[in-house]
């Protein structure tokens, strides 16, 4: 397996001009590249404190950057960009626009936990990642994630009856990501499955697509549910200053 | 031996109520064969998975342990017994949180107040996984001496995934020596197969992750990671690969299918629950074992191994 190059001077900060002349010394081609000074002036000092205020972020102190997280990691196995240990920097440092420039990878943490197996300090390293791609979204800096709307879709059917059923989740999860339901893949995996099913099971996969499976006398717990997750909501918006319907997540509960 | 799990509460979840439901099958009729009961949880709730944590992580602590009140204080069990990795991980995470956290305690009290039943008190029930159930229910003894149809000659890749060993802090009864499973090097379900007569593979993929939270928000991840998987299975030998998660399985086999039709790499390793495969060399019929349904059809393969 190749070795990750990282470029630590990166392309669009080199500077070759054909035709220059510093007092009186002609600086002109490749041999007198420049690099752009680098001077940061956007710190954030608020990032630690607003990801520690939500759920998963609240132990990011606890870091000493021993980088056991981004060597245990099965994405950054995938992806060499998706850097926990760096992220945790950026964010403890409040650099954010260096932070930002990853908004798009953040969100694919697989929740596998190896970091949090790894990690020394007790960070757990996996809810940073939900804490910061939840940060991203309530920031306005991303639009909602595919994972928060499947992830979003899945609470709703939970708290609305107590139970999932699968088939429902994944119709809804691709008509609101706007995704085909007929791929080759899942068309083929769909007929190996109803291949050899029996007749009954079909029958009852059919039967909870019209009558939901759900807990009996769940509507109290469902209530409990809503209002805490609410309270939730109105204070973790708080921690972050954001105003009413600022970067508003729009939970609702269907009955 | 532990004479407690001859009789546990059963929590199937809700996969194996949909796509797991040969798991849900295998693990009844093994249940019954082994002579270990099961009394399902009555009207029991999701457990809140993968995704209900990313939401608000209290909830999925209340929905873990409302199902362990249930058993507890309604159902008078000592031992509840969920097959699906999911379940088994957020019951065990429950029980960490609620004994180590005054918040997760309030936030449950408060919601088990309002939804009308009792509270959850830590240390109430214990939880185990199917694997434990046979393994210290019954033991590799008495599995022997029931074999009726030694799995003899066929080569398996033990397949644990993430949430069975990880985070290690909520499996205290984990990594204590003396024959007690391994976070880093599980082994209950290569013991349970060897006994069975299996050849066990040298595997060294047993708790890689599949990507099965993002099975279909990063199809493109998942299936790298579980092409990973596959090819390394079949590189070690292996002809089967023994799962013991829904969530694992499925996504085994739906990105198997993924990688074939997108990426053009064909495997040709079949995929099935560790109770199937315990069922099938404890002379179950393979029909009752629900094995047709399995995607990958691994029914051809039995067949012709003289196994069913």
């Amino acid at each position: 397996m190749p070795i990750h190059e990282k470029n630590l001077i990166r392309p669009e900060n080199l500077k070759t001009h054909e035709n220059l002349t510093i007092d009186g010394v002609n600086v002109s081609g490749h041999w007198s590249t420049f690099i752009a000074p680098r001077v940061i002036t956007d710190y954030n000092e608020k990032i630690e404190a607003e990801i520690s205020a939500l759920p998963g972020g609240e132990h990011i102190n606890r870091c000493w950057q021993c980088g056991s997280c981004t060597n245990s990691c099965t994405v950054n196995a995938v992806n060499p960009d998706f850097n926990p240990r760096y992220w945790i920097y950026l964010i403890r440092m409040g650099m954010e626009s260096e932070l930002l420039r990853d908004k798009d990878i953040i969100w694919q943490c697989v929740s596998c936990n190896k970091c949090t197996y790894a990690c020394p300090r007790d960070v757990f390293p996996e809810g940073v990642m939900k804490a910061t791609a939840h940060w991203l979204e309530l920031q306005g800096h991303t639009p909602k994630s595919k994972s928060t709307i499947f992830d979003e879709e899945f609470t709703e059917q939970v708290v609305a009856t107590g139970k999932i059923e699968e088939g429902r989740i994944i119709r809804n999860f691709f008509t609101k990501t706007r995704q085909p339901l007929f791929q080759e893949w899942l068309i083929e995996m769909a007929m190996r499955v109803a291949r050899h099913m029996p007749v009954r099971l079909g029958f009852l996969m059919g039967l909870s697509t019209v009558i939901r499976p759900r807990t009996r006398g769940w509507s109290k717990a469902r209530d409990a549910i809503t209002d805490y997750v609410n309270e939730q909501e109105v204070k973790q918006r708080q921690a972050l200053g954001l105003r009413e319907n600022e970067g508003k997540t729009g939970r609702q509960h269907e009955n | 031996m532990k004479t407690e799990y001859k009789r546990v509460a059963y929590y199937p979840g809700c996969a194996l109520e949909g796509t797991g439901h040969a798991y849900n099958q295998s693990t009844r009729e093994v249940g019954k064969v082994l002579g270990l009961e099961l009394d399902e949880v009555k009207n029991w709730n999701c457990c809140g998975a993968m995704e209900v944590k990313n939401v608000d992580p209290k909830v999925q602590t209340y929905l873990s342990s409302r199902v362990m009140s249930i058993a507890a204080n309604e159902m008078g069990a000592k031992v509840v017994m969920a097959p699906c990795n999911g379940c088994y991980h957020n019951l065990k995470k429950a029980e960490y949180d609620l004994s180590h956290d005054e918040t997760s305690r309030q936030v449950v009290d408060r919601i088990s107040q309002q939804a009308g039943h009792e509270t959850y008190q830590a240390g109430q029930v214990e939880t185990i996984h199917a694997l434990d159930w046979i393994k210290q229910g019954v033991g590799e003894d008495e599995l022997k001496r029931r074999v009726k149809n030694s799995l003899q000659g066929l080569k398996i890749a033990n397949y644990y995934g993430c949430m069975y060993t990880r985070p290690r802090h909520i499996f205290p009864e984990k990594d204590q020596g003396g024959g007690s499973e391994s976070t880093s090097k599980p082994h209950f379900m290569d013991d349970l197969l060897a006994a069975a007569g299996a050849e066990n593979v040298d595997f060294p993929l047993k708790t890689a992750c599949c990507g099965g939270a993002h099975v279909l928000s990063d199809s493109d991840t998942s299936t790298k990671l579980v092409l990973n998987i596959l090819q390394a299975a079949e590189l070690a030998g292996a002809d089967v690969i023994a799962t013991e998660c829904p969530t694992c399985h499925s996504g085994l086999e739906m990105h198997q299918v993924r990688a074939e039709k997108v990426l053009g790499k064909k495997t040709h390793v079949k995929m099935m629950y560790f109770t199937q495969l315990l069922g099938v060399a404890l002379g179950v019929s393979p029909r009752k074992l629900s094995v047709h349904e399995n995607a990958s059809d691994p029914l051809e393969l039995l067949k012709s191994r003289g196994f069913a």
